[in-house]
């Protein structure tokens, strides 16, 4: 039995994104949830710098590292309120896995706002500027995005389902992976062309992968699990699939506008 | 009724007579000794001194291996990586869970004797989960280091705590997550917490009694030699913890220990100096615990290269000349060579892709080649290897280890006020990843779906020839690994990693030879043992410990 086993790609460049500062308000639902109502950009800002040093160990970048926990949307085991939060941090959680920081008063305000705010300084911002209505056109027709993509139910699963998108990127991603896609596609979402000892081609996009095989959902959008030592050629593609968009940057500002509505099933 | 009683009382003692599976003869410092002669037991967390991880077990082969059948599977009832390691004693398991329970569980079958729950303090704190790895045993007790720092001896045969003593200050965030190692008539553990601005220390206790007997700081104090590889009060609490089990050579009285990271972990700048004996291996007086040597693989690091790796001892003829030699994979990611005796530096290489450092002098000191700001340094924060046990197989005279592959970190050095009990990072640091908020590779894996894949990082077992620094062959994955190697008397090689595939691969080769997805990650080491002449290998996966022997056996 011989693995088969395949090198990952060269390694692309990092690209680092630029924190934008300005006024920003919580969104209002937000605000209504937690109870509290305005987070200053200076005190998020502030919470981005305490993530990194203290929480990002943890719970990773995006805030999704631990069981049950989705920092940036809002998924907690226990906490319900802003105090409920600072209580988690100052006196640690958990029977000791979530150990207890000593963070200054703004450190609190910063990291609470940070977490509020989804992990994202710049998103709410970034969501007044364009308008989703059209960019809700502009994703449906002319941006030629739901040729791929499925939201809410509609469109097809070839290219990963955005119904949350949402939730779950940054504007700054957003945008990005509609002006330089390549730079800003997800390993996992690479394309990939797999031929079998039967001389079956399949093409499609991963959902997972180990040493022996890999889940893919087909461009039939089956799904299927294939052994790598099945396996005569498998490629994964360098390039998405999609071109970097021909769209103007205000329409690119109405689609990532859009894009941010999706919050995924309420 | 008394009749019924009696019955039931000497059928019972049949059992024992004719299974032999609850025997309660004591377990003496010569049969810890003499360990690779008596292969039926898994007597350290090593599996003996030398620290090899080698069975001379042969029943399953490389041919019959794939004639390996599941006999018992017990669950954990506590979620989080069960890093355990059980040891083995007469047809007896001893296996740790989350956070400080020790279990005493039939061999054979896995049905549990008894159960000893310590709850820890609830101010304890650990960087890295609420981990433990194991006891150690001597006599008629289990010895288990808690979470809150403390050692408790556990009595054998019915689960009793008989002492129960601090080995450091809770309040100050010292922790015990390793199993202790006895030596003679001492226990003896390091301390965690490298994140928290501790002082490091390796402290025995009187095995009987729990009575201190010794304590070495990792860090020297004033007056003391290389002091002044520190400045000011830094050595106060510049971290230097020992969290894995060491190893001992009798012959010299010598025991070997790694010390982890100096703090804060990643602003070498905030603690000018070499930072000794941080990031090094120590040799300690068995007796005294006096400091006999010591080898630095990172001075000054900024990269949290914990050299907690297992000191690994074999005696061989080394390039022409007989030799007491230490093995190391360090996390820093060079292989390294070391004379035993006297701590001198042989032979350094490294196994993955270094930018931290060009190279090593004659010494074995590194040069170092810190990274411009924001960019990737090789390797990253979790290291070429990490505190997963390696194995040396005294048949293929090959080191066996898990190196994580095309990983790197982005390094966020910040200055760290030190706060008595607190977090005491110096910064952060980020996974290299393709892609802006691509997920990355973290400490542990919960997750069943890799979406980060092997462009963040994967794994090479790898087999060091230690002649020549080079790797005779390696087996990849595609995730990266915590788990351990277990090699034996007919060459096979165990090994786990976060996909959760349990493998069987040749020692020799690196073929794989057999493979069984137990589903959950596998971050501990595989061991073997036998009983009534059945060979059996135990591995944990997620909250599953399962035992494998020879169909129709």
């Amino acid at each position: 039995m011989k693995l088969l086993f395949l090198k990952p790609r060269s390694r692309l460049s990092i690209l680092l994104s630029i924190i934008v500062t300005g006024p920003l308000v919580i969104q209002p639902s937000m605000a209504q949830d937690t109870g509290d109502h305005t987070y200053s950009s200076e005190a998020i800002l502030a919470g981005l710098g305490v993530y990194n040093r203290q929480c990002a160990l943890c719970h990773g970048p995006n805030g999704s590292s631990i069981d049950g926990i989705n920092l940036s949307q809002g998924v907690f085991r226990t906490v319900v309120t802003d105090d409920d939060l600072r209580a988690v941090i100052a006196d640690g959680s958990a029977a000791g896995r979530m150990p207890s920081f000593l963070l200054s008063t703004d450190e609190m305000i910063g990291i609470v706002a940070y977490i509020r705010a989804g992990f994202d300084p710049e998103g709410i911002g970034a969501s007044g500027i364009g308008d989703p209505a059209r960019g809700k056109l502009l994703f449906e027709g002319k941006g030629e995005c739901a040729d791929c993509h499925r939201v809410n139910g509609v469109g097809p699963r070839t290219a990963p389902d955005l119904s949350n998108i949402g939730a779950i990127r940054s504007p700054t991603s957003l945008q990005r992976n509609i002006v330089d896609p390549a730079t800003a596609l997800l390993p996992i979402n690479r394309p990939v062309r797999l031929v079998t000892r039967n001389e079956e081609t399949i093409l499609g996009r991963r959902l997972n992968e180990d040493s022996y095989s890999v889940q893919i959902i087909d461009s039939n959008e089956k799904l299927r699990s294939v052994r790598k030592s099945d396996l005569v050629t498998y490629e994964i593609g360098d390039a998405p699939s999609k071109q970097p968009t021909t769209l103007a940057s205000d329409e690119v500002a109405d689609v990532v506008a859009y894009l941010l509505t999706l919050r995924g099933l309420q | 009724m008394k009749i019924f009683n009696s019955l039931v009382l000497s059928a019972s003692s049949a059992l024992v007579v004719f299974l032999g599976a609850s025997s309660s003869a004591q377990v003496s410092y010569e049969q810890i000794l003499n360990a690779a002669n008596a292969p039926e037991n898994w007597l350290t967390y090593n599996g003996g001194y030398s620290a090899q991880r080698y069975s001379a077990l042969d029943q399953i082969t490389t041919t019959n291996v794939d004639n390996l059948q599941l006999k018992w599977t017990l669950q954990n009832q506590v979620f989080g990586a069960w890093q355990s390691n059980p040891i083995i004693v007469d047809g007896v398991m001893y296996v740790t869970e989350r956070p400080n329970t020790v279990m005493a569980v039939d061999a054979v079958d896995g049905r549990v004797f008894w159960k000893y729950r310590h709850i820890p303090a609830e101010n304890a704190v650990v960087c890295c989960g609420a981990n433990n790895r194991g006891v150690a045993i001597l006599g008629d007790m289990v010895y288990m280091g808690t979470l809150d720092a403390r050692l408790i001896a556990i009595d054998r045969v019915n689960g009793q705590p008989l002492w129960n003593v601090e080995v450091g200050d809770v309040d100050l965030a010292y922790s015990v997550t390793m199993a202790p190692l006895v030596v003679k008539d001492k226990v003896i553990v390091g301390v965690g917490g490298g994140e928290y601005g501790i002082r490091g220390y390796v402290i025995a206790f009187d095995a009987l009694t729990g009575e201190e007997v010794w304590k070495t700081y990792t860090i020297p104090g004033p007056g003391e030699a290389n002091h002044d590889s520190w400045e000011g009060d830094d050595w106060e609490h510049g971290g230097a913890p020992v969290w894995i089990t060491g190893s001992f050579d009798p012959e010299l009285n010598l025991t070997y220990w790694g010390v982890g990271n100096p703090g804060p972990d990643w602003n070498a700048g905030q603690r000018p100096g070499d930072n000794l004996y941080s990031d090094s291996a120590i040799a300690l007086d068995a007796d005294t615990g006096e400091l006999k040597w010591y080898f630095q693989f990172t001075p000054n690091d900024a990269y949290d290269y914990d050299s907690v790796q297992v000191p690994v001892l074999a005696d061989m003829v080394w390039r022409g000349t007989p030799k007491k030699v230490m093995m190391w994979a360090n996390r820093n990611g060079y292989f390294y060579v070391l004379d035993r005796v006297n701590g001198e530096f042989l032979e350094g290489k490294p196994y993955v892709t270094v930018n931290w450092s060009s190279g090593l002098d004659e010494n074995g000191r590194p040069i170092q080649t810190p990274q411009p700001e924001g960019m990737p340094t090789y390797p990253g924060n979790q290291g070429g290897t990490n505190w997963y046990p390696p194995s040396y197989s005294p048949r293929t005279g090959l080191f066996y280890f898990t190196a994580w592959e095309g990983y790197a970190s982005i390094y966020r050095p910040e200055e760290s006020e030190y706060v008595p009990g607190q977090a005491f990072y110096g910064g952060g640091f980020s996974v290299l990843a393709p892609a802006p908020d691509a997920p990355t590779i973290r400490i542990g894996r919960t997750n069943p779906i890799n979406a980060w894949t092997n462009e963040v990082g994967y794994t090479s077992v790898k087999a060091m020839d230690p002649q020549t620094g080079e790797a005779v062959w390696s087996f990849e994955q595609f995730d990266v690994s915590d788990s351990g190697i277990l090699t034996t008397g007919s060459d096979l090689l165990f090994t786990g990693g976060r996909e959760g595939h349990f493998h069987a691969i040749d020692a020799r080769n690196g073929d794989l030879l057999w493979k069984l997805g137990l589903g959950g990650q596998i971050v501990m080491a595989p061991v073997t043992y036998m009983v009534d002449g059945i060979q059996y290998v135990s591995v944990i996966s997620g909250n599953s410990l399962s035992t494998f022997a020879l169909r129709n056996q």
